[in-house]
């Protein structure tokens, strides 16, 4: 082994040196206990980061400075918000239904948190290697749904009712095409093992890598995923479960003091895992971006593109408005499932074509039917002033 | 082109992101408790009492004629009318607010009070840092609290108060010239009239 490889394997060598420490009765119990306490760190440390880097990248984007107040440039406001929301009264209705109200959050965050199990954070670093892995990411991810459901019924009131009944509509809309790009991605992998599926992907023609997103039909599905990902975490543009100007937080809104917290982690949780399957699946994983960059640790290249993808979440996030609700079923239904169906037809021309004729076929079989469908979906419609018939 | 609105709108986002580091003009906030804005010379938000001379009880220019309390449409201010005269700042006997009380969670800026006041003596302030954790009594503001001398309104409001110094001193020198054959009687009201007019 030489001092690169070292540095790539170092949290590995360190769990099994840690393990070694113990009886061997205990070392299965303590090497899983190690990376679930790990996960558990690690995650809700990324996502006090990612809320102070929201709220100062919206900030930047609408020409504010953002949090500034505690500490060197806001920095420590992630501490601030925690002791706030701690600190905050626990008020439950009276009227809720009291086990439920208080299971919806735990149970958010802990199906969130098992999604983590299958996901590979570096070379050799997933918790459980799972032959079935990307089917147990889905099968856990879709549990969220019922979470967001208790939260919502619960709460016996009407706005979070609202807000859990569009929840599931859009979830359930989303997760369609969400697997449905997903399949491109295993029908070409071969394999529904997401250390299989990085390490196909994890080498390089000159400097470039062979990465899924490349690929005409990569890049449809990869599109195709972040959209459906987008809606599954509840991120604006299609944040309209929340929807604050409308239904006023939506299922949250009976939540406050830690609860609400908790609602927040596994959101934002939610969003972290989904984000770090689309970098399994199209984006190389923790393979390195190019062939010379090689020698960087896995994991750090792993963290960065998810940093990465954070901050394009965020992007989107400060651009587009919310959607309507009959924009977002048409959306799904109309053009993201027929795509995700073509994007499938196009890496079947990739699988079996040869040379350029497997780049030109798939290209064309996403790229047709994404003019077609998109026309079709803009109806003629042209962007103009719009005109009040009785309000002037 | 196809979602070529969304890329539009996403180079704008990402222009502002990046300028804002760059141009101090784009970022438009004022870090208020650190810095402030100027004061705009019209500004206002609750009333206060002028008062003349070097001592505030003294001096307060109200003779607690009750016009601003009846007219006040929230019902915020409460005036005891004193029982004895006193000096003024003019050396004039005339009554003089006992109490006087606003409660400012309760009156709603209107400058009413200050539009019909025949002796100039209520005035609109521009202090608005007045959170306290005490949301009764902290925002019962009683004489003392009230009384602010003619040259804090000056500082304040320094067109107005000229015009209104002018005024007085005018309504005054009328007042000293008519009285001059007989003694002094009912000079507030005759003075409170004409400046009125």
């Amino acid at each position: 082994m030489n001092s690169v490889q070292y540095a790539d394997q170092i949290f590995v060598l360190l769990k099994q040196w840690l393990v070694s420490l113990f009886p061997a009765p205990l070392q299965t119990a303590v090497g899983i206990l190690i990376t679930v306490v790990t996960i558990i760190c690690v995650f809700p440390a990324l996502f006090a980061v990612t809320t102070i880097l929201e709220r100062k990248g919206l900030g930047r984007i609408q020409n504010r400075y953002g949090p500034n107040r505690v500490g060197p440039f806001g920095i420590f406001q992630p501490i601030a918000d925690g002791v706030k929301a701690l600190t905050k009264e626990d008020l439950v209705p009276a009227n809720a239904d009291k086990i439920v109200h208080f299971l919806a959050p735990v149970m958010l965050v802990i199906i969130v948190f098992l999604a983590y199990a299958v996901l590979p954070m570096g070379r050799n670093m997933a918790a459980v290697n799972m032959d079935c892995g990307l089917l147990f990411f889905f099968a856990i991810g879709s549990a969220t749904e019922v979470a967001v459901f208790m939260a919502g019924w619960s709460s016996r009131n009407k706005y979070a009712l609202l807000g859990a009944m569009r929840a599931i509509a859009q979830m359930i809309s989303y997760e369609i095409p969400l697997m449905l790009s997903a399949v491109a991605a295993i029908m070409i992998a071969g394999t529904l093992n997401l250390q299989q599926i990085v390490e196909q992907q994890a080498g390089y023609s000159g400097i470039l890598p062979h990465w899924y997103v490349f690929t005409p039909w990569g890049l449809a599905a990869f599109l195709l995923f972040i959209i459906s990902a987008t809606a599954e975490s509840n991120r604006s543009p299609f944040d309209l479960p929340e929807g604050e100007s409308e239904i006023i937080a939506g299922y949250y809104i009976e939540y406050s003091g830690f609860k609400f917290a908790l609602f927040f982690l596994g959101e934002y949780l939610g969003m972290f895992s989904i984000s770090a399957i689309a970098i399994t699946l199209f984006l190389g994983g923790w393979s390195a971006p190019f062939s010379f960059l090689a020698w960087i640790p896995s994991y750090l290249c792993f963290f960065g593109k998810l940093v990465a993808m954070i901050c394009c979440f965020i992007w989107v996030r400060g651009t587009l408005p919310r959607l309507r609700q009959d924009q977002l079923m048409n959306f799904a239904w109309k053009f993201m499932l027929p795509m995700s169906l073509f994007v499938i037809a196009s890496a079947v021309c990739w699988r079996y074509a040869e040379s350029w004729q497997r780049w030109a076929l798939s290209l064309v079989v996403v790229a047709v039917p994404y003019l077609w469908l998109g026309h079709g979906m803009m109806n003629n419609r042209k962007l103009e002033q719009r005109v009040y018939r009785y309000a002037e | 082109m196809l979602a070529g609105g969304i890329l539009k709108g996403l180079a704008v986002t990402a222009r502002n992101f990046f300028e804002s580091f760059v141009s101090k003009e784009r970022l438009t906030t004022v870090q208020y408790p650190d810095e402030r804005l100027p004061q705009i010379e019209a500004t206002r938000d609750f009333p206060f009492l002028v008062y003349d001379g070097p001592d505030a009880m003294a001096g307060l220019r109200c003779v607690s004629c009750q016009i601003c309390e009846k007219e006040c449409p929230p019902k915020c201010i409460f005036i005891e009318k004193s029982t004895d005269r006193k000096p003024d700042a003019a050396g004039k006997l005339q009554f003089y607010p006992a109490k006087f009380n606003i409660d400012i969670s309760v009156c709603m800026s209107c400058q009413i009070c200050v539009e019909v006041c025949p002796f100039d003596a209520i005035k609109m302030d521009v202090e608005f840092e007045l959170a306290t954790d005490d949301r009764f009594g902290g925002l019962l503001l009683d004489k003392q609290k009230l009384a602010k001398s003619n040259e804090y309104y000056h500082r304040i409001h320094p067109t107005e108060a000229n015009t209104v110094d002018g005024k007085l001193a005018a309504a005054r020198a009328k007042v000293a010239a008519a009285a001059q054959p007989k003694p002094q009687v009912a000079a507030p009201a005759v003075a409170g009239s004409e400046v009125k007019a």
